[in-house]
């Protein structure tokens, strides 16, 4: 007689446990960067909120950010690193087609053999990795999972871009998501509009580039066309967010959008019309744009500085290149 | 019903006032956008999706570009309400 299969036994809810947080290195202010594009600290402020960016230095490296977020957020969880059962890195910055960027931070984080694969979702990445690790642990695949967003940006800018370059940062952020006795992380409302792939994208292919054909590759945006769309179509992600968690926005402790343009984040608080009590999260202005990292990097900056208590519920939402989106709720760590 | 050109400035208007503090008196149909009323890009796209649900127009994304004044903008959407 053929056996029955065991399968995995599933796990009612989970939730995030912690946050780790690291930032480049270096602190870029405007007046720094303002000259190539032709700009002004002023002008730059006015624009984007920014007032300094942080960026690695040449000696810090996309893995030793994700490695200083990742034994923060192991740290603060309280776990053992063997404890994890998968590791989920969303970057695009990380500099080798192969092997992941994953598999060497959970060797270096005392994980290994934690099965581990990067994401690429760009600035909605790591609420793509918070979705999978919510799935990954209420499906019994795994007891904890790491999350980590994490870019080194500053290698792909051009610094005579005046349409992202001058935003964008490095750092990264960890979250540890385990099984919890109550709900932690709503239904995940998530998706992508690719026939607005250009929208925000490298300027060129790298088979280009090994020809000699282009220059190195940087990144580039289409800014009025994603603002349109980040402020608009995001509006509609959230409140759907909302909607599936259950909760209103007066219910919120904190809002947590993905860190692109101080603008674009005013003008989701306005369109959403949020309760003048809600955090706003705007992790921004000090530290700029850094994709992947920015959400989970905010998220740790309102905790830290007590804005926030553990408990709250924050909506979290990312979006950018792909057009990819992600927004859920969650418990605050 | 189609509303008029005077109609479409009035409601253009208070669209610029709401956004950047602007007194509506100030929104004429010869002024720039940039150059006389000093409205940045992105104050200028909110102002663009706001004018669409305001008029239930589309103002194509490529087309913003091309409204230098507030009657650019005026014609566009009066002549957009078909």
């Amino acid at each position: 007689m053929q056996p029955i299969l065991n399968q995995y036994k599933t796990t009612q809810f989970s939730r995030i446990y912690s946050i780790g947080a690291s930032r480049g290195d270096l602190v870029v202010t405007n007046d720094d960067i303002a000259g190539p594009i032709d700009s002004s600290d002023e002008w730059i402020r006015q624009r984007t909120g920014i007032i300094t960016r942080r960026r690695a230095s040449k000696d810090q490296s996309l893995m030793d950010m994700a490695v200083e977020a990742s034994n923060q957020a192991i740290e603060r969880a309280g776990i053992d690193p063997n404890e994890i059962g998968a590791v989920i890195f969303s970057t695009i910055s990380h500099p080798y087609q192969t092997p992941s960027a994953a598999t060497m931070l959970a060797d270096k984080i005392g994980a290994n053999p934690a099965p581990a694969f990067d994401i690429s979702a760009a600035c909605a990445g790591y609420c793509y990795g918070i979705a999978q690790a919510d799935a990954l642990v209420r499906s019994g695949v795994a007891k904890y999972v790491l999350v980590v967003g994490g870019e080194k940006l500053s290698d792909f800018i051009d610094p005579t871009d005046r349409s992202i370059s001058f935003l964008l940062a490095d750092g990264a952020g960890a979250a540890i998501v385990g099984p919890s006795d109550t709900p932690g992380i709503s239904p995940t409302v998530w998706g992508s509009d690719g026939s607005k792939w250009e929208s925000v994208s490298m300027t060129d292919s790298l088979l280009d580039f090994r020809d000699g054909l282009v220059s190195w590759p940087t990144l580039r945006q289409d800014g009025l066309t994603v603002f349109k769309w980040a402020v608009w179509e995001m509006v509609k992600v959230a409140k759907e967010a909302l909607e599936v968690a259950g909760v209103k926005a007066e219910d919120l402790s904190a809002l947590v959008t993905h860190q692109a343009n101080i603008r674009i984040i005013d003008e989701l608080v306005k369109q959403l019309q949020l309760p003048e009590n809600v955090v706003v999260a705007r992790d921004i202005i000090n530290t700029g744009n850094t994709s992947a990292a920015s959400v989970p990097l905010a998220m740790d900056q309102i905790l830290q500085d007590g804005l926030v208590k553990s408990g709250g519920l924050a909506l979290q939402i990312g979006f950018g290149a792909g057009l990819a989106f992600a927004a859920q709720v969650v418990v605050l760590p | 019903m189609a509303l008029s050109q005077n109609e479409v400035l009035a409601g253009l208007a208070e669209i610029v006032n709401e956004e950047t503090g602007i007194d509506t008196e100030s929104v004429k149909m010869e002024k720039s956008f940039v150059d006389d009323l000093d409205i940045d890009s992105i104050s200028m796209m909110t102002i663009v999706v706001n004018a669409e649900e305001k008029f239930s127009v589309k103002i194509p994304d490529d087309e913003v570009k091309n409204l230098i004044t507030v009657g650019d903008a005026v014609n566009f959407i009066t002549q957009a309400q078909g």
